[in-house]
């Protein structure tokens, strides 16, 4: 587990570490008070993205997370904190300098939210039309970024006329447009189905990759940290609960995080003995199932696998799953024999 | 039956040079009172939309100030209405009969039912897409001119098409009582001079009318609608 307080250590091997994160949220607090009844959506949240990151944002539906990004753009005022970009604090900012200081951000909604007025091309020029730049420019950087987001032959088509990853590809290249330093998505795949999910995270990887771009992601769905995520904050009842890089994360079996990035589809319940194990931990000499298997029948104890989840998460082979003993009386000897192996072995109900 | 016996049917001087001049004036009072009423119906639109509580820049005084005089507007019968109005009448146009008088009443009656219909429309953009903008670091002018008006165009078209209908069937009415075009053509041949056929003839080019401006505006609101 890794302590929520805690900066976060070196950036992806072979990266020296930034001076400056791109963005740091400190204490960050947002209480809504509707007539007497007050709701706690964000309790001291903190949070370091270092650049050139992609920071995913997980937890259940009313967490915070929406509420989380409102206030990173000065669309809430957060009740108490700071939320600090390239220097300066925006909770502070009104007006004009507010309006300027949200440039540095780019958005991408669940539903894109383009305009229905206008073609592909001229929503992704419509927040440079905003931040003044002249026709020339704008015609150019459009161009520059249907190809970017590989829609150039749907320039003149409206909304209504794409589909919905071609309207995310749409909103991803108007978030762009002014250069921002930071991409906020809010639930970027949700909408879409799972191949166009995994063309839009490519989108996203590569995007980082060329253009350096710092990534903040928020979303209920485990295989986006899973596939693009360098960090990850699990907030819980507008509270940090969990946070750290992924891979360290998915090499402690014990968090939540791992719980939730790695989720066991679990059989009904018959009464037979189960105890659900975690494979991936760096120590434990098992990294298989096969190997879990016959480690237990080394020891005399028949099991058969009952369901099991195993990923490939930044770079180390992760899962969790569910032995099913042929006698119930050995379970305590089972767990044992488990957790001696470093495979976090839980009595299954 | 009159019509079949009288010779003089469809051949009386009245519908042959009386109508033509009176549907134009019927079209100048309708167009030009829809042309003002469209300019100022979409201004008070919008303020109704943006003072509303929850709106871009909620002013809840201006909004309930606002959208009382807009329903004391929508609530007065016409005839009522341009009658009260007359020294408004007569102090813009200068007099208070023909068709170019007639415009300031149909302009009064027009524009808190427009304005109405303009706040629906911008009530119907999501709030989503005005919240991208504001993002980007959108004035709230720019949210309005780049955003709401231009995607509720379809709903404000549309809007404008039952507000020039509505404006022809009170510019009959306004003819009627202030003089000018079919409305009053058909009421002082044809109801006080029993000249059925020039009332028939009018009726026909008002229903033709409302067909025309029916049509044109459905068109017009598909043309601008890419949703
Ligand atoms: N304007 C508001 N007034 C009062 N309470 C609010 C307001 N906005 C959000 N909340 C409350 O704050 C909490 C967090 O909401 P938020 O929308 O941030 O959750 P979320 O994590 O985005 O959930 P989801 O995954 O469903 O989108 C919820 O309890 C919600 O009811
Ligand atoms: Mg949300």
């Amino acid at each position: 587990m890794v302590d929520a307080s805690s900066d976060f250590p070196a950036g992806p091997e072979g990266t020296p570490r930034p001076t400056a994160p791109a963005l740091s949220v400190h204490d960050l607090t947002k209480v809504f008070d509707s007539r007497g009844t007050t709701v706690t959506a964000l309790d001291a949240v903190s949070l370091v993205v270092p650049r050139s990151e992609i920071h995913g944002i997980v937890g259940r539906s009313g967490a915070g997370k929406s509420t989380l990004i409102r206030c990173l753009t000065g669309l809430e005022q957060p009740t108490s904190g700071q939320v600090v970009v390239a220097g300066e604090d925006i909770t502070t900012l009104r007006g004009a300098d507010l309006r300027a200081a949200r440039r540095r951000f780019g958005v991408v909604y669940q539903h894109a939210n383009l305009l229905d007025s206008r073609t592909a091309a001229d929503n992704i020029a419509l927040p440079l039309e905003i931040a003044g730049w002249d026709k020339a420019e704008r015609d150019a950087r459009v161009t520059e970024l249907l190809e970017l987001v590989g829609l150039t032959d749907r320039a003149g088509n409206h909304p209504g006329q794409l589909s919905g990853g071609q309207q995310q590809r749409v909103g991803i290249a108007r978030a762009l447009a002014a250069r921002p330093e930071i991409l906020l998505c809010d639930e970027p795949t949700s909408a879409l189905d799972a191949a166009t999910t995994g063309q839009i995270l490519a989108l996203l990887k590569e995007l980082r990759d060329r253009l350096g771009i710092t990534v903040v992601v928020i979303t209920h769905e485990p295989s986006v940290v899973r596939e693009v995520c360098d960090a990850v904050t699990l907030l819980g009842d507008g509270a940090v609960l969990e946070q750290g890089r992924l891979g360290e994360v998915i090499a402690d079996p014990t968090t939540r995080l791992h719980r939730e990035l790695i989720p066991l589809v679990e059989p009904a319940p018959d009464g037979l003995a189960r105890l659900q194990v975690a494979l991936g931990h760096p120590d434990s000499p098992v990294g298989s199932i096969d190997g879990i298997i016959s480690l237990l029948r080394h020891e005399g104890i028949e099991a058969d696998v009952a369901a099991a989840t195993v990923e490939t998460v930044a770079g180390r082979r992760v899962g969790r799953l569910l032995v099913e003993l042929a006698d119930a009386a050995l379970v305590d000897r089972a767990r044992d024999v488990l957790d001696h192996a470093r495979l976090h072995p839980e009595v299954a109900a | 039956m009159r019509f079949e016996t009288d010779p003089t049917w469809l051949d009386n001087p009245v519908i042959r040079e009386g109508l033509p001049t009176a549907l134009w004036e019927t079209l100048a009072m309708t167009l030009g009172s829809a042309a003002i009423t469209a300019a100022l119906g979409i201004v008070v639109g919008v303020l109704l939309h943006q003072s509303a509580p929850g709106g871009i820049a909620p002013q809840p005084t201006l909004h309930r100030v606002l959208g009382a005089v807009v329903n004391v507007g929508r609530s007065l019968p016409f005839l009522i209405l341009m009658i009260a109005i007359i020294p408004i009448t007569r102090f813009i146009a200068g007099t208070t009969v023909g068709w170019r008088a007639m415009i300031v009443p149909l302009t009064v009656g027009a524009v808190p039912f427009f304005a109405r219909l303009v706040e629906t429309s911008l009530r119907e953009v999501s709030a989503g897409k005005v919240e991208a903008a504001t993002m980007m670091g959108a004035t709230r002018w720019e949210v309005t001119r780049k955003v709401l008006l231009p995607e509720a165009l379809p709903g404000i078209v549309a809007g404008l098409t039952t507000t020039v209908i509505a404006l022809i069937g009170y510019s009959a009415m306004a003819g009627a009582v202030g003089g000018g075009g079919l409305g009053a053509t058909a009421m002082s041949y044809g109801y006080n001079r029993f000249q059925t056929d020039v009332m028939i003839a009018a009726v026909v080019l008002l229903v033709v009318v409302v067909q025309v401006v029916q049509v044109a505006g459905d068109r017009l609101a598909r043309a601008v609608d890419h949703r």
